[in-house]
């Protein structure tokens, strides 16, 4: 569940603010962070977003207090922490960096157990917390867990660092570009994963990249930084990428941004066309009658489990050489309701009639999904964010 | 990585050399020719207690150099200690430049004859070696692994103790691997100032024209230096971190 799904009107608590921040590093002339608040909510994941060196590590690092704001104060879980003991407030922060940083001469084990060590909690407590944790992001604690960093790959050091994050169970998880080292697949893989992770665990997450994409994928809210870490926007990723505030966010969401919203909704926000099934065994006729109801002048021929097979229209059926069941086109590409909309427009495009066939987990028919439905959503999603 | 491997070839070529030196030795000591001269030179009491005494002033050295150099060391690549740390290499290096025998003989001047006198001076020698390997070993930790301990709530202590030294084992080792070999190479020239040593063996040999006397004096210092640099081996072997 996404944060935007909740009742406008009940506002999820803020877990973390951060209340008029300024930085200015020792010797620089600017502040790194200009007069900075912002809220983080409980529960959700706000995307920092931005061009390189406009702040957004800096931001990260102010909150878990790697360093320590010029001016203003940090609130966590309701108390001022600007000037309690760091290292007590981190062991309460999960903390990811892009490079991890796992140590090199600990086990995987001793290095989930890192904070748990911290913590005094007992060798029983953290050996049980550690195998659960590696289970947790999908490795076989009796394999990975006595082994040595150098001998996993980029991938499995990136879930150990999520691992060793999540140890103490934080509340809140700050993440630094942290599937920016890893490989484009791979690192479509993590993030699925760990969005799957987050729906379970619902943590309070700040993440940090500098890929609109990710940001759009993995942000329930995401903020768009500009220089000195001043918020450009900070809203719902469809709301930025339908209205962008202004030429700033326009130009930092690149021509694509329509595209993006794709990646937003889902095949099942679509509406349904009604392209009727021809069920087996049905005569000729009965097929021609179908095709004939249908108002886009095709219907779907599918097998005894009720799996789309063939599309057929009127002129495949005046055919009466071939046998029904050889008429028409077979049907390649299908989609599942948890499609992205990208997904159906690529599948739509490979088609020449501009639709797609749905189909449920079993693979069983649901209808089809047309250019027109899409372009229908694309419209209505803009006109309700603006 | 580097440093493992030749580590391991160190654990066969160190005692290799060193067992062909004393089947040398063992050779010279038996069949040569020995003249009452080098007979006395190489009086069997004599050498034991030069031998102990070369040992005594290597270790108390190479201990002390240990104890000084590491914390040193550690100290000057705490923040904000930069500009010292550049000044006392310096320093050191300077020191260094300065011929053994000049050194001893300073020390000498400054506090007088005497095993104290020859330890210190060892030592001061033989600083920069550990100190700058220490400086090395902990400045070439991984940043990332330093600032993800921190992010994780462990103090600059535990920082200390649980990454940035353990992590810097391996390098550290090799430093006090050199200074050891300068030490017991360099204690050859305690006799100079009343330290003992297999020094005087080797400058009888020189003075009363003895070639064996020479090289029995110069093949137990050598075995002595073999010996400590076999012992840092090892422990460069074994106590090298897991994982590395
Ligand atoms: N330790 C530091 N000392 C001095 N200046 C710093 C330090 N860290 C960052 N800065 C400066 O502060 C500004 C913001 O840096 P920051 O690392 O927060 O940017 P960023 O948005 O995370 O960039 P990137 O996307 O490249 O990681 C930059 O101008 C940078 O040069
Ligand atoms: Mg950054």
């Amino acid at each position: 569940m996404n944060a935007h799904d909740l009742d406008p009107l009940h506002e999820p608590r803020a877990l973390i603010e951060l209340v008029n921040v300024e930085k200015t590093y020792p010797g620089a002339e600017q502040p790194a962070v200009r007069d900075l608040s912002l809220a983080v909510r409980e529960g959700e994941i706000l995307v920092l977003v931005g061009p390189s060196g406009c702040g957004k590590s800096t931001t990260l690092r102010l909150i878990n207090r790697m360093i320590e704001p010029t001016s203003g104060s940090i609130i966590f879980e309701g108390a001022d922490v600007t000037n309690t003991d760091p290292n007590k407030l981190r062991r309460q922060i999960g903390y990811v960096i892009q490079q991890i940083g796992l140590f090199p001469h600990r086990t995987i084990a001793e290095n989930i157990g890192t904070v748990p060590r911290l913590l005094k909690w007992d060798k029983k407590k953290t050996a049980a917390r550690v195998n659960e944790m590696l289970e947790l992001v999908g490795m076989d604690p009796s394999i990975y867990g006595p082994r040595y960093p150098r001998e996993l790959s980029g991938g499995q050091a990136q879930r150990v660092g999520v691992a060793r994050a999540l140890a103490a169970d934080p509340d809140v998880l700050l993440m630094d570009e942290p599937f920016g080292a890893i490989d484009p697949i791979t690192r479509d893989r993590l993030q699925n994963e760990f969005l799957r992770l987050q729906a379970e665990l619902k943590k309070t997450i700040v993440f940090v990249t500098h890929d609109i994409d990710e940001a759009v994928k993995m942000g329930d809210r995401i903020a768009i930084l500009r220089e000195q870490s001043i918020i450009a926007q900070i809203d719902r990723p469809e709301v930025i990428l339908t209205d962008p505030a202004d030429d700033f966010v326009e130009n930092f969401l690149g021509s694509g941004a329509i595209l993006k919203t794709l990646t937003l909704n889902r095949v099942r926000d679509l509406d349904l066309a009604p392209v009727p099934p021809v069920l087996p065994g049905a005569s000729r006729t009965q097929a021609l009658a179908a095709v004939e109801e249908s108002s886009s002048g095709v219907a779907i021929l599918l097998d005894a489990q009720e799996h789309p097979v063939r599309w057929v229209d009127r002129r495949s059926l005046d055919n009466a050489a071939k046998p029904i069941e050889q008429a028409g086109r077979s049907v390649n590409v299908m989609l599942q309701p948890e499609d992205t909309l990208q997904d159906a427009l690529s599948a739509m495009l490979q088609t020449s009639t501009g639709m797609s066939v749905v189909v449920d987990g079993r693979g069983r028919y649901l209808g089809c999904v047309t250019i027109e439905s899409l372009a229908s959503l694309l419209v209505q999603t803009q006109n309700g964010a603006a | 990585m580097n440093e493992s491997r030749a580590s391991r070839l160190d654990l066969i070529v160190t005692p290799a050399i060193g067992l062909l030196l004393a089947v040398l030795l063992f050779v010279v000591w038996n069949y040569s020719d020995m003249d009452p001269t080098t007979e006395r030179i190489l009086e069997p009491a004599n050498l034991a207690r030069q031998l102990q005494q070369q040992l005594i002033l290597a270790f108390w050295s190479t201990l002390l150099v240990i104890i000084v150099a590491i914390p040193l060391g550690i100290m000057v690549t705490r923040g904000g200690a930069r500009g010292l740390k550049n000044t006392m290499v310096g320093f050191l290096g300077l020191m260094q430049a300065i011929p053994a025998y000049g050194l001893i003989v300073l020390f000498f001047v400054w506090l007088g004859q005497g095993a104290t006198t020859v330890i210190l001076a060892l030592a001061a020698f033989s600083l920069l070696p550990v100190l700058r390997n220490t400086i090395v070993g902990i400045e070439q930790v991984d940043p990332s692994v330093i600032e993800s301990g921190k992010g994780m709530g462990m103090t600059p202590v535990q920082r200390l103790a649980r990454i940035e030294l353990p992590l810097s084992v391996p390098v550290i080792i090799s430093g006090i691997r050199t200074a050891t070999v300068i030490t017991v190479g360099m204690g050859a020239l305690a006799f100079l100032i009343g330290g003992g040593g297999l020094g005087e063996t080797i400058n009888a040999g020189l003075k009363l024209n003895r070639p064996t006397a020479i090289f029995v004096g110069a093949a137990l210092v050598a075995l002595v230096a073999l010996a400590f640099d076999f012992a840092g081996a090892l422990a460069q072997r074994y106590l090298h971190p897991k994982g590395l």
